[in-house]
């Protein structure tokens, strides 16, 4: 017979070398040997077998005692996801590498825009969540115990021990937990030790069962096929099987597995080669299997054995006992202790990194201004954040235990928990694979399913009278039937349990979608989700940074050495700045350094803390131009399409703006062309019409007299005349006007031309006109070309003598010289022209007083476009009475300007 | 008694040559130089027809020919219009002020005369 103190010895022998092969594996991976082992596959597979916890060492059999096959479905829910969902899990493994995850809250954070809100509730979720797991360990742990104390009774029923080593196993195992999890300093997301420990657990848990189950088969019952036999006998073969509870235990345990923070530990965090991943695909439902063969069996020959009443959760432990085999009950007990140690440590590690990293870090960072962070040891912090979660979460699971009255069968308590975290499965699996997943569509769906399973599953396990009144169990929360915790919007004669989970799971799913879909995004959220959803698109990862690096190295090592321990921190600061070709320096910020960084901070303190503890540093929002990038990809054919149009409609609005100026200026040239033609036209019929109808009447009639005759051929002669000199004058100008004339610049004597212009202007008139002059003044020196300057006094003259319309018409000619210049006004005593007209009288056929003249108004166009050839200008001055006109010619004796105007 | 017609052409020639056509076919041609007074000249004298030319100095054909058609005791006088400007809104312009005839310049002797028989005719004893 086994004592009690030769239990707790063998146990405290069988914790030390736990303690010694993860000692072991620790310093070889940290030496980097024993690679082959700690990288193994079959490593990784045992140490997925953290799901089979005392549950499924102890539990199953009591539940193939009370349930028949329906245990299986615990196995089946694993089985499947490895089989057939293992590309779910390969996304899961690459998503969690990449981002450098440490927990299913860090998981969901991250990916929707990390969220420390997300992680606060998944964080306490979980908690809640495991903490009757953690209650199911302890029960079990403590029955196994008071059966070696009360070995008369093999009934597991002696309260006074068993509450006394309820606590003593908690308290052991939190010892444990917190020697194992936390020993090391170095915060870090990966275990080896423990894992190569967990790994050891699943071989004797496994190896102790199958001896069971091997005594149970040949030793019992005398082979497999009288098992066989007694197996149909048994009442296990006429269980009913429900179809609903069937599906709904293999959903809620197939979520589990993903969603428990243990199973993600193992699967996702300590993953050390996608590849495991395949192996263990096949491998562990290999194990499963396995460890699920004896089961029935053994439930099988326990019921016939154990007296009536006797726990079936303890089979695996009374059946060997009663048949003596106290050598055979104690490797059982070891492996029933394995199952709950191991899965108490891994899930506790889990959740404590959660709660260090997603409540107890952001508090303290929050709390304290920057400065301190990089002069207090935030590693303390973060260890001493992790040993108070431990205890708290074991004291948690404790009070649960005793809140519960330790009596409920393991399997249930067990539901209780796959149900609570099976919540995060909507949220988890959609923010993978759905880029439209929204942060509030997660916060929605969880909270709201959270809630649920709370009412009608967990609170519920503790009895009507506890937690929730039994008036509420019988006419639902205030009296409103709709909502009896196990008969929700009135829909009764469901089982608890699927019912439960049921309404929570699918409301879960709904609003996560729904909200969702009528929630926008945040464009951290866009971008997490691209990379998440994305994952083996660019897995290897363009560099994603941060916009502002003013945060010097050094506050980044200070920093970091606090997180990652001083000699981590050089070794990885040392390995950048190699990268960075800089030898005995600090690595220049660079936004791959820094992002290299955050994901290393994130490995140990959480993707959310990570940024923020970054972004304190360096000041900038972590929005990387690849993120922003990644937000442009997305919208890519909108902007672009959108940026197109932009460009278009800029160029047609420039287009229309140039095609306007354009065409105002056709217009005027249009105007002007027609106005000009329509001028051109009425100065060529003016004479012509004289022409014709003097040629006719010449022509027609024959009584016209000589004298008649003879002045009707004058007049067509003047006319013809007059004609050709319009001609000559609008070839004369457009010359001019092109400036294609040819000057004959030439020394001339001022006083040469005028009196060249005044003869031959008066020549040609029959007007009188006095002209007066002052003959001294004209005797300047002038180059330029005699003939045009000529042609402009002929026509200031010739205007005078027409239009002057004084009694007695005079014109004074006046030279005088200014600075360089000669000015010679022409003065008449006339009425002068018209205000409203004086500024138009050098335009194109500006005749102002046709009654006077017949020319055809291009005259002093002609001699404005003349003097402006000749380096001068023409203006008419109004003074009082009399028109004046000035041409001012520049008159220099600079040898540069003589240059100018003579030919070489 | 002989036809009265009143031709306002600021071009000599031509109004010596219109002069002399008419002249022939017994019209008496009072010419003016200058559209500035025109207008009344032309209703004291109550001629049988009237010749305006377009450009002229002091008054232009066409506000010589507004004034004569805003006088409804001058409803019925023929008004020829003679015009160098070649423009065929010119044209347009003159029917709707109410012009009786409108000719481009130059014309054909022939034509400018069978206009004005036809302008005058019946209306003239």
């Amino acid at each position: 017979m086994v004592s009690l103190n030769q239990l707790i010895a063998v146990c405290l022998i069988y914790v030390a070398g736990l303690f010694l092969v993860a000692f072991l594996a620790e310093r070889a991976a940290l030496r980097g040997r024993g690679g082959w082992l700690l990288r193994s596959p079959l490593v990784y597979t045992l140490s997925l077998s953290i799901y089979c916890t005392a549950w499924t060492f102890y539990g199953a059999v009591g539940y193939a005692a009370r349930s028949g096959l329906e245990y299986v479905t615990i196995y089946l829910g694993p089985s499947l996801v490895m089989i057939g969902w293992w590309w779910v899990l390969r996304r899961l493994v690459r998503i969690g590498r990449a981002q450098r995850v440490t927990s299913v809250a860090d998981l969901i954070s991250a990916r929707f825009g990390k969220s420390n809100l997300l992680a606060v509730m998944i964080t306490i979720m979980a908690v809640v969540g495991v903490t009757p797991y953690i209650a199911l360990q302890l029960q079990s742990v403590t029955l196994s115990v008071s059966i070696f104390a009360t070995p008369e009774t093999g009934s597991g029923t002696a309260p006074q021990i068993s509450d006394n080593a309820a606590f003593w196993v908690a308290a052991g195992l939190a010892v444990f937990t917190v020697l194992f999890g936390t020993r090391n300093l170095n915060a870090n997301e990966r275990h080896h030790g423990i894992v190569i420990a967990v790994a050891v657990e699943a071989v004797v848990k496994l190896l102790a069962l199958m001896a069971v189950g091997a005594f149970v088969v040949w030793g019992i019952s005398g082979g497999v096929s009288e098992t066989v036999a007694r197996i149909d006998a048994s009442p296990i073969g006429t269980w009913q099987t429900s179809a609903s509870r069937w599906t709904a235990l293999i959903v809620v345990s197939a979520a589990a597995f993903v969603c428990l923070p243990r199973m993600f530990q193992v699967m996702v965090v300590e993953n050390d080669d996608e590849r495991h991943l395949q192996i263990a695909s096949w491998a562990f439902p290999l194990y499963l299997l396995a460890i699920s063969l004896f089961v029935v069996p053994i439930a099988v020959v326990g019921l016939e054995l154990m007296p009536a009443g006797a726990n079936p959760d303890l089979f695996v432990l009374t059946v060997p006992l009663s048949q003596g085999q106290s050598g055979l009950a104690m490797l059982a007990f070891l492996g029933g202790f394995s199952s709950a140690t191991s899965m108490v440590i891994v899930a506790t590690l889990a959740l404590s990194t959660m709660m260090s990293n997603h409540i107890v870090m952001p508090l303290w960072l929050k709390l304290n201004p920057p400065a301190a962070q990089q002069s207090g040891d935030v590693r303390d912090v973060v260890i001493r954040a992790r040993r108070l979660s431990i205890l708290l979460i074991i004291t948690l699971g404790y009070f649960y235990y005793r809140a519960s009255g330790g009596s409920g069968a393991l399997a249930a308590i067990g539901l209780i928990s796959f149900g609570g975290v099976a919540q995060f499965l909507p949220a988890l699996l959609g923010g993978i694979f759905w880029r439209g997943a929204t942060r509030m569509g997660a916060v929605a769906g969880l909270s709201v399913g959270f809630v649920i399973w709370m009412y009608t599953m967990l609170l519920p396990s503790f009895g009507p009278g506890a937690a929730l009144s039994a008036a509420v169990f019988e006419e639902g929360l205030f009296g409103w039937g709709m909502l009896r915790p196990q008969a929700l919007f009135g829909i009764t004669g469901l089982d608890p349990t699927v019912h439960a989970i049921w309404w929570s799971l699918s409301i879960n799913a709904i609003l996560f979608f729904v909200v969702s879909i009528f929630s926008f995004p945040t464009p951290l959220e866009r971008l997490q989700g691209a990379q998440f959803v994305n994952v083996f698109d660019h897995s290897s990862g363009p560099a994603r940074g941060w916009i502002a690096s003013e945060g010097g190295a050094e506050d980044l090592m200070i920093m970091s050495q606090r997180i990652l321990g001083a000699e981590e921190a050089q070794a990885f600061f040392n390995a950048q700045a190699a990268q960075q070709g800089r030898r005995n320096a600090p690595p220049v910020p660079t936004p791959e350094f820094v992002q290299a960084l955050e994901r290393e901070l994130a490995a140990s303190v959480g993707a959310a803390t990570a940024n923020a503890m970054i972004g304190q540093i360096i000041g900038g929002q972590a929005i990387s131009v690849e993120d922003l990038m990644a937000v442009a990809d997305e919208s890519a054919q909108i902007l672009e399409y959108s940026s197109r149009l932009e460009a278009k409609s800029r160029e047609l609005t420039e287009t229309a703006q140039e095609l306007g100026f354009a065409n105002e200026k056709l217009m005027q040239l249009s105007f002007q062309k027609d106005d000009f033609l329509s001028q051109i036209s009425h100065e060529l019929r003016t004479p012509m019409t004289s022409i014709r109808s003097f040629s006719e009447i010449l022509r027609d009639i024959d009584v016209l007299s000589t004298a008649e005759k003879t002045r009707y051929a004058t007049i067509i002669h003047s006319e013809t005349i007059r004609l050709t000199r319009l001609l000559d004058d609008l070839l004369d100008l457009s010359v001019l006007e092109n400036g294609q004339v040819s000057l004959n610049a030439r020394q001339v004597q001022l006083h040469d031309v005028i009196e060249r212009a005044v003869t031959t202007a008066q020549a040609s008139s029959a007007h009188v006109l006095d002209i007066r002059r002052d003959l001294r003044t004209e005797d300047v020196m002038l180059i330029t070309d005699a003939d045009r300057l000529a042609q402009v006094f002929i026509n200031l003259v010739t205007n005078a003598i027409k239009y002057c319309d004084a009694d007695t018409p005079r014109l004074d000619i006046a030279v005088r010289r200014e600075d360089s210049e000669v000015i010679i006004a022409f003065t008449d005593n006339g009425s002068g022209i018209p205000a409203e007209a004086q500024n138009l009288v050098f335009e194109k056929f500006a005749r102002l007083n046709a009654a006077q003249g017949s020319g055809a108004g291009l005259g002093l166009a002609i001699c404005r476009e003349i003097v402006a050839r000749l380096g001068g200008d023409i203006r008419y001055l109004s003074e009082g009475r009399g028109g004046r006109f000035e041409v001012r010619l520049s008159f220099t004796s600079s040898r540069e300007e003589n240059q100018r105007l003579l030919p070489v | 008694m002989a036809k009265h017609v009143v031709l306002v052409e600021d071009e000599t020639n031509i109004a010596e040559a219109i002069r002399f056509l008419l002249g022939r076919d017994g019209w008496r041609v009072e010419t003016l130089a200058n559209g500035g007074n025109a207008a009344e000249v032309i209703r004291a004298a109550r001629p049988d027809l009237v010749m305006l030319d377009v450009m002229l100095p002091g008054k232009t054909g066409f506000e010589i020919l507004a004034e004569l058609r805003g006088d409804a005791t001058l409803a019925d006088l023929p008004i020829l219009m003679l015009t160098a400007r070649g423009q065929s809104r010119d044209r347009e312009m003159a029917e709707r002020a109410g012009v009786s005839r409108f000719m481009t310049k130059p014309f054909s002797n022939e034509e400018m005369l069978s206009a004005v028989r036809e302008l005058t005719e019946g209306r003239v004893i």
